[in-house]
């Protein structure tokens, strides 16, 4: 038997099914949002984001903006936030140099330089990075205390407070040399990289970069073998032909698993907690044990990592688009 | 990532039924249905709460759980053991992953208000201190301006480390590590020029961790006021006094001079305040809703407070901590019973 009417139509069941799928979504969520305010009312446990006008009262170790405990939980929180992006910008540019680097090497003709390159690739891409993180952590806080620092160049320390440059300082209208020295228990002045941000860097560099070398090494295998033999005989160089030819065509491939990656490095960055980094997860975890909000601060540090892993998706996906072949 | 707990937490606050959960009896009646009391304790503190060489869970707080236990069971050993780090310890207890935390806790307002908790009574009056290493010669904390400071999250520590520094117009620099091994960890190895936590857990950290005891000093100052206090949910009362008088009696215990040892003598003494607290004259184990012999076996199988102490935290204890505060109030100290009558 036929089935007539408006049943009948393919279009409108689809439509039906969807819809049945939205209204099924929407109504699970409302009851876990409703069953979760009325548990908490139940148990006497205040609600809301209020807590983020109030004064945080801890202290933040590094910060791009200016921090004393007399600020806000939102402030505390924005530091947070700051931390995790720097360290994962910077973590994505040196990954993506060193992995390029290496997954070039893997493919030359050297062969000590390809085996070296397969074992790094090999040996830590294999070990899990929170290990890596308490390796590189331990490295760190073994050198000399601060009053023993090495002083490889003048104006440099290099001790198990972190590395210290000088740095130029422009409060006075012009640029004056700040040279860190010695004062009680630590170096004043200059610019100081703290062992914490250069364990996790140096982690997060060194893990993923691995993974980018494989990437870069499949998208230039992936360009035929053709078309770098037409360039030599065309008479190209080398470097032309890996600059012209080879990287054109293997960013196609390239390009979507590095979004991965490098989404990769900002869900790993939160593994700070482990060795004392103050990202946004390590500060909303310290404002949620004070204020015992933790419905509301997990749910802004999701929002926000969502956001944060969005925004990297799309410009990835603008520049995919850029690099795609386009076909005439 | 740590946030695991306070989602999971989070979850099963979304997930659980909206019947309310602290309807008063409703933890005893569910404590006593599963033969068991699921205490939250430190991961691991050595003389507070912390597993010893057979896997058994020993320690000042532990003697709490085993207390309920021995009152609710007549076995001071039903007790399972939730081991929970400074910012699980309270979404646990409010999500009903434990009936108790007695996990070194201080009582504050917040705490007891906003975050829906109830507290017993202190089982160990503390402050926080700071411990550096002897060779860098510090002796007051006055001295520790521009100090790198180890301290763990989450706790009322790190806003009393900032609290006095900005009263004392000095700086320093946190190092805010979860792990408590990883934070030791890093202050021995010379990251941090001081660690600062309660100065009963530094005594326990350099006890336990310390290469050689001997070349760390706990400076003098106490910068504030940490009352250790078990905590349960708010809005159940049956459970709450439970708790409240199990450790009551261990410190009347201790004041009437009655011992694990002569506990049993001590039923027969003609004084009517023993009889009452021992069940030979039957009422307190009614009121609570639990056996008679209640008191009695709590006092026989885990010791009135000042045997616990010393075994745990005092002297006969690697961490030779003095009574101090929580001497009886006969010796100057603050601990106190309600009279259970």
């Amino acid at each position: 038997m036929r089935v007539t009417g408006l049943w009948g139509s393919a279009r409108f069941r689809g439509v039906l099914y969807q819809a049945l799928v939205i209204g099924g979504v929407v109504a699970l969520g409302s009851w876990l949002l409703r069953n979760t305010l009325t548990n908490l009312e139940i148990r006497g446990i205040a609600t809301g984001f209020g807590f983020l006008g109030r004064e945080a009262g801890f202290d933040i170790s590094e910060s791009l903006i200016a921090f004393t405990p007399a600020d806000t939980y939102s402030r505390a929180l924005v530091v947070g936030l700051l931390n995790t992006l720097l360290v994962s910008a910077l973590g994505i540019v040196l990954a993506t140099v060193l992995g390029t680097v290496v997954g070039v090497v893997r493919l030359s003709g050297n062969w000590l330089l390809g085996r070296l390159a397969t074992l790094y690739v090999e040996s830590i891409r294999n070990v899990p990075l929170l290990l890596q993180l308490f390796v590189w952590y331990g490295l760190v806080t073994a050198l000399p205390g601060a009053r023993q620092a090495l002083n490889p160049l003048p104006g440099v320390f290099l001790s198990n407070r972190g590395l210290v440059i000088p740095a130029l300082d422009w409060s006075h209208g012009w640029p004056l040399l700040d040279s860190p020295h010695l004062a009680g228990f630590n170096f004043t002045g200059g610019l100081t990289l703290s062992p914490e941000f250069a364990a996790l860097l140096a982690g997060l560099t060194f893990y993923t970069a691995a993974f980018i070398a494989e990437i870069v090494r499949a998208g230039i295998l992936s360009v035929p073998k053709g078309q770098v033999e037409a360039a030599l005989s065309l008479g190209l160089s080398r470097g032309q032909i890996l600059r012209l030819v080879v990287l054109p065509q293997a960013l196609r491939v390239i390009v979507p698993p590095l979004t991965s990656q490098y989404l990769n490095i900002c869900k790993n960055s939160p593994l700070a907690i482990a060795i004392g980094y103050p990202d946004l997860v390590a500060v909303s975890n310290t404002a949620i044990n004070q204020t015992g909000q933790a419905v509301e601060g997990v749910a802004l540090v999701m929002g926000v990592f969502l956001c944060i892993s969005l925004g990297l998706s799309a410009l990835m996906n603008w520049y995919n688009k850029r690099v795609a072949l386009v076909t005439k | 990532m740590k946030l695991t707990h306070a989602i999971g937490a989070v979850a099963a606050l979304a997930l659980m039924g909206a019947a309310p959960p602290a309807r008063a009896g409703a933890t005893m009646d569910a404590v006593k249905a599963k033969g068991f009391v699921q205490c939250g304790v430190n991961l691991g503190l050595y003389g507070f709460s912390a597993p010893d060489d057979k896997g058994n869970w020993t320690g000042l707080d532990v003697d709490v759980c085993r207390a309920i236990a021995a009152a609710l069971f007549a076995d001071a050993n039903k007790v399972k053991y939730t081991p929970l780090s400074a910012q699980q310890r309270l979404p646990a207890l409010q999500a009903g992953e434990v009936d108790l935390l007695a996990r070194n806790t201080t009582w504050t307002l917040t705490r007891d208000t906003a975050n829906g908790l109830d507290f017993t009574t202190p089982n160990y009056f503390d402050g926080q201190g700071f411990m550096v290493a002897r060779k860098i010669g510090v002796k007051s904390v006055k001295e520790l301006n521009g100090a790198t400071v180890c301290v763990l999250p989450g706790t009322t520590t790190e806003q009393n480390l900032a609290d006095y520094f900005r009263a004392a117009k000095m700086t320093y620099k946190p190092v805010v590590i979860e792990k408590n091994e990883e934070l030791n960890s890093a202050f021995f190895s010379g990251r941090c020029d001081a660690l600062t936590s309660d100065a009963s857990q530094l005594a326990g950290v350099r006890a336990g961790q310390a290469a050689n005891p001997d070349d760390y000093v706990i400076l003098p100052e106490l910068i504030s006021k940490e009352p250790l206090t078990p905590a349960v949910r708010q809005g159940d009362s049956q459970w709450t006094d439970l708790v409240r008088w199990s450790q009551y009696v261990m410190v009347y215990a201790e004041e009437k001079g009655v011992t694990s040892k002569t506990v049993t003598v001590a039923q027969k003494s003609p004084d009517p305040d023993l009889q009452r607290l021992l069940g030979v004259t039957v009422g307190n184990g009614k009121a609570l809703g639990i056996d008679e012999k209640w008191a009695f076996n709590i006092i026989m199988q885990v010791g009135n407070y000042g045997e616990s102490f010393e075994r745990n935290v005092g002297k006969e204890s690697r961490l030779k901590l003095d009574r101090g505060l929580n001497a009886l109030y006969t010796n100057g100290g603050l601990m106190y019973a309600m009279p259970p009558r």
